[in-house]
Order: structure tokens, then C-alpha cells, then sequence
């Protein structure tokens, strides 16, 4: 499976939605994940991959990850598989 | 001052999945202490318990709620519903911004905690889930009660390791007395049949391996439970004016502090706070028909316990039917007192008297009515529950036929 589908995989269990209803340029919002749904997906997806994901809650704007979409979180888990596993 | 009735009652234990199941457990003398089933229980001395078997949480709770909520939480949850249910209580307007929820307990999410220290301590894994904290901590399930009947006034936990539910209870108890707010949900619940929990608890040497047999002579410690027992505490008058069910009117309570030792009872303390229930309730010694004991099977609580009855009752002690459901439930330490006080309310409400069952042989120093293995039907105008936990912290409740 490709990291993107694994990545969709996990955002649409959290949403609770089919694989097919996550598209790259949907929010998180769009998709109803609060701070807690974001939260479980980040330890979701860093048990999948095994990698840290830099980010506080408190200042999610701040952290070295952007979640502003599925798209920009699919290219900051491939960014830190390249870097935490090279 | 108020007058306060119970309008609801919900539970889940080890003798039943709601009130009726219990109260007929108890009617019959059934014993809900069994094998413990869980995880590296074969490493523990202590291998019985009153645990609630079968128990699926995928049948009551979706799997977000699942992921945030402990065991204790679910079992406060479940007993709630079955409470709120029977009163007929919905909370919105001004009811919902005064009505709270005050619960007891002792040990938090002992089995979340168990879990996460042996994947990072034992398994040597870094990464725990993020909702740890929010499953652990000891207000969870009372957060989660107010969150599901929309509940806005005071809110709060307490722990008093074995009285915490009695504490819990007697909050609520004034709360409503002093016209705080027309109805409270109270009660208390516990979870902590897990791996660390009894082996915590084995450390002490006061855990039966065969059986809780309280005021029996060759009892040999208590045996723990888990589960919870919530109810609704009303204004006696908001309660009739809606026809609700009235199960039994609180009328007083006493909190007291032995001051003395970290584990061991004092009848001092005890007796202060049966004393103090009675004369908060306005009550004289011959109202009073049936104890439900605190009664754990320890050598050194149930003695203690008939030498406080014995000095507060006087020669009225002889007359009064005293008894300790823990040998059927086990003790569910911070949920404890609200499960008992099914018992209590099944004695003034229906007049029956549940057992001390395991009882096996007469002790000169538990010499009272204990009620020994059979229920017994009689009528009873008032009821005491006690509860004296570890540090020495007593609360007593006192319940009358409606």
C-alpha cells in the first residue's frame, strides 16, 4: 500500500468515513476531526510509520508540520519517513 | 431545610447488570466473587474478585467513546443511564445549570494506567495513546456523566479511598438539602481489577485468597469488586410534583476523621460517625433496623465495627439486623457505598434484609445479628450505610421508608 493510502486509510477511520470520501484537498474540518480526533490521528499515524511528528497542540500554526490539508499532511509524513529513517 | 429522596437507581457489579439483578442476587445470598480473568493474573497470589464477566464494551459504547473512556467511566456511564431512566429526570433550562454530579472514587483508570505503564515499562515502547490522561484521572467518569445528561451546576470527584462514595453521596446530600439545586446525581464506582490493582492490594496481606467471609470467625480479609451504583437525589417536593418514583428519603449523614492510623479502624471514629447520623437525622438509636456494615472480612474492621454498633446502639444493638453484602459483591473501594446502599434501600423500600453470606462460625467479638447467609424479610423504618476507609475518613448515611 502506498503511504498515502495508508495515510487516508487512518484520517478516514478517525472521521469515520469511506477511504474514497477523503480527497488530498479536504480539511480536517471539512472531514469533523476536532483537536482530540487530530491528536489520535497524529499517534496514529506515527505508530504506522514509526516517526515522531513535531507537533504542540498549543501552537499547531508553530509546529514543523502543517495540517492545513490531507494533501500537506500526506507530503509531511513523506518529508519525515525520508528524514527519520535515511 | 430541604427534604431529599432518591428518585433513581442504576448499577452494574458482579451480582447483576442493573438494580433488579442485583437486589435479586442479593434476596438470594448468591455470590458474585469468582476466578479473576485478565492479563498476567497467573503472577498474582490473590487470584479471586467480585469481577464483572462477559462484560463487552463494543455492545454499550461507540469506539470514540471507547478510546476516552476507562472502565470506571463506563461502568458510571451505564449506571447512570439505568438511574436517570427510572427517575424520568431531564435536565435543560435552570434544572440543568444547577443540577450536578458528585461521584466517589478511589482509584482513577487503573486498568488505562496499567496498560500504558507495561507498554512503556515492560514492552520498552515510547509512544503512549494521547488520551491517557483524560482516561486516568479520577473526575472522568463524573465529567462524563454531566456531559451526557447535560449537567451544569456543581460538579466534582471524591476520594476517600473506601468511604469515597459515601463522601460523595453526603455532598450531594446537602447540596440538595440546603436547596443548592432540586436534584443531584451521586453515587461512586471503581475498576481496578487489573494486574497492578491486586497486586497493589496483595502488598498489604489483608486479601482473601478463598473467600469473604465478614463476622465470621475464621474470616481472612476482603476480596475485592469493581463496577458502580449511581443515583438521582431529589427535592422531596420537585420530586412529587413530576410523580416520580420515590425509592427511599435520605435524611442525614456524618463525615468523621479518626486522626490516628493510615490503615487501622478506629471504633472511635466509627462510632462518632454513626452517632452523628443519627442526631443529624433527628433519629433515636431504636429507629434504626438495619446497618448495611462497612464489613470488609478483615480481622481487625469487622471487630472494630460491632464495638462501635454495640457502644452507639447500646442494648438496642442486640435488636437491629447488621450485615455485609461485600461478601457477594466484594468491596468495590471507592464505589463501594453505593452499591450497599441498594441493599438499604431494598431493606426500607421492600423490607428485605440481605445476607452476610460465607458466614461460617459464631466470633464472640462480631456478636450481633449478621444476618448469616439467608435474606430475611422484616419491616424496616431506617437504615444506616457505613463506610470507614483507609485514613481513618468514616461516612455514614441514614435512608427511611418513603
Amino acid at each position: 500500500m502506498q503511504l498515502k493510502d495508508k495515510v487516508i486509510g487512518i484520517i478516514a477511520e478517525q472521521a469515520v468515513l469511506e477511504p474514497s470520501d477523503v480527497t488530498m484537498d479536504s480539511t480536517l474540518e471539512d472531514l469533523g476531526i476536532d483537536s482530540l480526533g487530530l491528536v489520535e490521528s497524529i499517534f496514529a499515524i506515527e505508530e504506522a510509520f514509526d516517526i515522531q511528528v513535531p507537533f504542540n497542540a498549543n501552537a499547531p500554526r508553530e509546529s514543523d508540520f502543517d495540517i492545513s490539508s490531507v494533501a500537506s499532511i500526506v507530503s509531511g509524513i513523506e518529508r519525515l519517513v525520508r528524514e527519520q529513517h535515511s | 431545610m430541604k427534604r431529599v429522596v432518591i428518585t433513581g437507581a442504576g448499577t452494574i457489579n458482579a451480582l447483576g447488570r442493573n438494580v433488579d439483578e442485583t437486589l435479586e442476587a442479593m434476596r438470594e445470598g448468591r455470590c458474585g466473587i469468582s476466578e479473576l480473568d485478565f492479563r498476567d493474573v497467573e503472577r498474582l497470589q490473590i487470584r479471586i474478585g467480585g469481577q464483572i464477566h462477559d462484560y463487552d464494551p463494543e455492545a454499550e459504547f461507540n469506539r470514540q467513546q471507547i478510546s476516552l473512556y476507562d472502565r470506571f467511566t463506563q461502568f458510571t456511564l451505564l449506571a447512570a443511564r439505568e438511574a436517570l431512566a427510572q427517575s424520568g429526570l431531564e435536565f435543560s433550562g435552570e434544572l440543568s445549570a444547577q443540577a450536578g454530579v458528585v461521584l466517589g472514587n478511589s482509584g482513577g483508570g487503573m486498568t488505562t494506567l496499567d496498560e500504558n505503564y507495561r507498554s512503556v515499562y515492560e514492552e520498552g515502547k515510547n509512544r503512549v495513546h494521547p488520551f491517557v490522561v483524560p482516561k486516568l484521572m479520577n473526575n472522568a467518569a463524573a465529567s462524563h456523566v454531566s456531559m451526557e445528561f447535560n449537567l451544569k451546576g456543581p460538579s466534582f470527584t471524591v476520594s476517600t479511598a473506601c468511604a469515597s462514595s459515601n463522601h460523595a453521596m453526603a455532598q450531594a446530600f446537602q447540596i440538595v438539602q440546603s436547596g443548592l439545586s432540586p436534584a443531584m446525581i451521586t453515587g461512586g464506582s471503581e475498576s481496578m481489577l487489573c494486574f497492578g490493582g491486586v497486586k497493589a492490594w496483595e502488598g498489604l496481606r489483608v486479601m482473601s485468597r478463598d473467600a469473604c467471609r465478614p463476622f465470621s470467625a475464621n474470616r481472612n480479609g476482603m476480596v475485592q469488586g469493581e463496577g458502580a451504583g449511581v443515583f438521582v437525589f431529589e427535592e422531596m417536593e420537585h420530586a412529587k410534583r413530576r410523580g416520580a418514583p420515590i425509592l427511599a428519603e435520605v435524611v442525614g449523614h456524618a463525615m468523621t476523621s479518626d486522626a490516628a492510623d493510615i490503615v487501622m479502624p478506629s471504633k472511635h471514629g466509627a462510632a462518632r460517625a454513626m452517632e452523628g447520623a443519627l442526631r443529624n437525622a433527628r433519629l433515636a438509636p431504636e429507629d434504626v433496623g438495619y446497618i448495611n456494615a462497612h464489613g470488609t472480612g478483615t480481622a481487625a474492621n469487622d471487630k472494630t465495627e460491632c464495638a462501635a454498633v454495640a457502644d452507639v446502639f447500646g442494648h438496642h444493638a442486640d435488636a437491629l439486623m447488621i450485615s455485609s453484602t461485600k461478601s457477594m459483591h466484594g468491596h468495590l473501594i471507592g464505589g463501594t457505598g453505593a452499591v450497599e446502599l441498594l441493599a438499604c434501600i431494598m431493606a426500607v423500600r421492600d423490607g428485605i434484609v440481605a445476607p452476610t453470606i460465607g458466614y461460617q462460625e459464631p466470633d464472640p467479638e462480631c456478636a450481633l445479628d449478621v444476618v448469616p447467609n439467608e435474606a430475611r424479610e422484616a419491616k424496616v423504618e431506617v437504615a444506616l450505610s457505613n463506610a470507614f476507609a483507609f485514613g481513618g475518613l468514616n461516612a455514614v448515611l441514614a435512608l427511611r421508608r418513603a
